[in-house]
């Protein structure tokens, strides 16, 4: 059997000013072919998205077990999401 | 279904950590890629989620099949978009598949030497232009049953394939009922291609769902493990009692003298469909099992050099990238 | 109708011609392409060429005002009347075959269209407008897949070369200007192509080398298409397929 080729992750921002976003993975020989291929499978060419690639070897992930120490500090930290003030209907969208 | 006859493994893990698992699921809190989770689970999902993965994939060729035949400029674009859907859904669930430590090319040696199976469905023939409004309209129909429940299933990056797939999946059906409205609204000769393809699809449809698992310990197991959201006959009902007034509309007859409104359940009383053919099917026997996996071992083989020939390439360029610096 | 409809209906044929066939062969690749990938790709190629069929041979359907439509103009005529290029009627061949032929086509098209976008006629230049937008992504990535072949294996290299010779001498016709050429050039509606040949040479040369393929000597060129003087026999094959249903079932609405 034929080598395989490697995997990418797909990040894609949307046209909304958004950050780019993992929208899901695929196979290509190299960076160029992924950036096409993700083109043709993930945004069914839509103009002015932006594409990041990266291969999924080179993706460092926290341990399972680091689950706790590393975000339980922030899930403490509720002042940080914009749910957590009440604001008057009054003042309108915010 | 697209996953159909998933047996559970039976797992050998420390009891504790698979309470701790179980309470996971119990809690909706999904199971990503680098949690501890029982080898019975990693197992069963690869099995179910490469069996649908594979159904994608052969389920392009009995659509496919009508592609340089449509009758309308319009038709061939809709036909081809959804047959291409269908390799991107297969794509999304081969990547689901491959974060459970399996690749894509295994899974799919597995399919070609058979020791994988897919969906029963697509051993049947597509032979009028009517049957490829039947397809849409009962056999996505029949997956869509399956598909929207699974969009909460315990596994995140299965979760995540089946609702990136049932947002793309919403045309699929529609385009379906179009095509049959559209012949059964017809000449003499569109309705009777229309009332056939229902005559012919009417039963595989139903065996879809696979034959009843309410007994069965895998059954019970997978529900527990939210890997599997519905027992076989849930799904089945609920499918007949959504399918029969859209056929009513249609004028056309579903081809089974028992049905008929059963006021206390609240739903249909049916026929079976016949198992012994479902289990033909599966061992290989059914109309087109042989063609659908020689279509699929010939693009396989006939496509190796050029997965090499591009793989040479991007290492060839590596190489004068690495030399250069 | 008059000579400039008529000459106008010509080379609007010929556009969606080129369109619809090339689009029906590269549709025949769904579901048994190399890698899932390239599958999806292909298809969005052949949907583009689809969606460019349906523009131009509408517009030519209302130039030619007796009523008919795109749907009429694909399904209902018969080789003689169809003035596609030879080249996007010829099989597909293996994979390698295909993809040569796509950039050889999208290589001329990347190169037309930008210049029929500023055609004197508004429908011809919006619907070029449109076009050459898919057409600058479509050479690209052809032209990088036979780069990758080309200058992969020894296998895909040869196969490459092989489906290059097999293809180079449909190639001249894209550029065999007549008198229709010269009434499109005259009115501004679109290019004399006999004048797009040097920036097409220097694209092609230049992707090929990339490939590490050789441009073959001979200039001899396969013609007759786009004048609907002859076809190859392969596209009466493709026609009876393409427009069973039409023709079996006369008048039925789909």
């Amino acid at each position: 059997m034929s080598k395989e080729w490697p995997l990418w992750e797909i990040f894609i921002r949307g046209q909304h000013g958004l950050s780019h976003r993992h929208v899901g993975s695929l196979h290509a020989p190299d960076a160029e072919m992924a950036i096409k291929n993700a083109r043709d499978v993930y945004t069914r060419r839509n103009e002015g998205v932006s594409i990041w690639v990266v291969e999924a070897n080179n993706i460092a992930a926290s341990a399972p077990s680091e689950k706790g120490p590393l975000y339980e500090p922030s899930e403490s930290k509720i002042y940080r999401h914009p749910t957590f003030y009440d604001i008057p209907d009054d003042v309108g969208h915010m | 279904m697209y996953a159909q006859m998933i047996q559970s493994e039976a797992s050998q893990d420390d009891p504790q950590k698979l309470a701790e698992f179980q309470a996971r699921i119990d809690a909706d809190i999904k199971i990503e890629p680098r949690d501890w989770m029982p080898e019975g689970y990693r197992k069963t999902l690869i099995r179910q989620i490469g069996q649908h993965a594979h159904s994608e994939i052969v389920g392009q060729l009995p659509e496919g099949n009508w592609i340089t035949r449509a009758p309308t400029l319009e038709r061939k674009m809709i036909l081809l978009a959804k047959v291409q859907d269908e390799a991107g859904h297969g794509l999304y669930l081969y990547c689901a598949a491959e974060t459970l430590g399996v690749s894509r090319d295994d899974l799919t040696e597995q399919l070609l030497s058979g020791k994988m199976k897919y969906s029963s469905i697509f051993n049947y023939p597509t032979l009028t232009w009517a049957d490829i409004g039947a397809v849409g309209w009962l056999v996505d129909g029949a997956a869509i049953m399956n598909q929207v429940p699974l969009q909460r299933t315990s596994y995140g990056p299965y979760s995540r394939a089946m609702i990136r797939i049932c947002k793309e999946e919403s045309f699929h059906q529609r385009q379906g009922f179009d095509i049959m409205m559209k012949m059964a609204q017809g000449t003499e000769a569109q309705r009777r291609m229309a009332q056939d393809a229902l005559n012919r699809f009417w039963y595989p449809s139903l065996m879809m769902f696979g034959p009843s698992d309410a007994e069965s310990v895998h059954s019970t197991q997978n529900m527990a493990w939210k890997i599997k959201m519905n027992t076989n006959d849930e799904l089945r009902q609920k499918f007949v009692d959504q399918t029969v007034p859209q056929a009513e509309f249609l004028g056309l007859t579903v081809p089974d003298e028992n049905l008929a409104w059963n006021e206390e359940k609240g739903g249909y009383d049916f026929s079976e469909p016949d198992w012994s053919e479902f289990f033909d099917v599966l061992k290989g026997n059914g109309p087109c099992n042989t063609e659908r996996l020689e279509a699929r071992n010939k693009a396989w083989d006939d496509g190796a050099w050029v997965r090499e020939g591009l793989l040479a390439h991007a290492e060839k360029k590596r190489a004068r990238k690495t030399a250069a610096e | 109708m008059d000579q400039d409809k008529t000459q106008l209906t010509e080379f609007l044929l010929r556009m969606g011609d080129n369109a619809l066939i090339l689009g029906h062969r590269t549709s025949e690749w769904c579901g048994h392409a190399p890698v899932l990938e390239e599958d999806i790709a292909l298809a969005n190629t052949a949907l583009d060429l689809m969606g460019q069929t349906q523009l131009w041979l509408t517009y030519a359907a209302e130039v030619m005002g007796d009523g008919k439509t795109a749907d009429d103009l694909a399904f209902l005529r018969d080789v003689w009347d169809f003035r596609n290029l030879l080249l996007v009627e010829l099989p597909n061949g293996d994979f390698g075959q295909t993809l040569m032929r796509q950039f050889l086509f999208d290589a001329f098209q990347s190169i037309h269209l930008p210049r029929l976008a500023k055609s004197s006629d508004p429908r011809v230049a919006e619907i070029a407008e449109k076009a050459s937008k898919e057409a600058a992504y479509h050479v690209e990535r052809s032209a990088d897949t036979v780069v990758g072949l080309g200058d992969g294996t020894e296998e895909s290299h040869n196969r490459m070369q092989a489906a290059l010779d097999r293809l180079w001498p449909y190639i001249g016709e894209m550029f065999a200007s007549d008198p229709v050429d010269a009434a499109m050039a005259e009115a501004g509606i679109a290019p004399d192509p006999a004048n797009l040949r040097t920036e097409y040479d220097a694209l092609v040369g230049r992707v090929l080398a990339e490939a590490t393929l050789t441009v073959p000597e001979s200039t001899f060129a396969h013609k007759g298409g786009r004048t609907g003087q002859t076809h190859t026999e392969h596209l009466g094959h493709l026609l009876t397929q393409m427009q069973w249903l039409q023709r079996a079932y006369p008048g039925a609405t789909w």
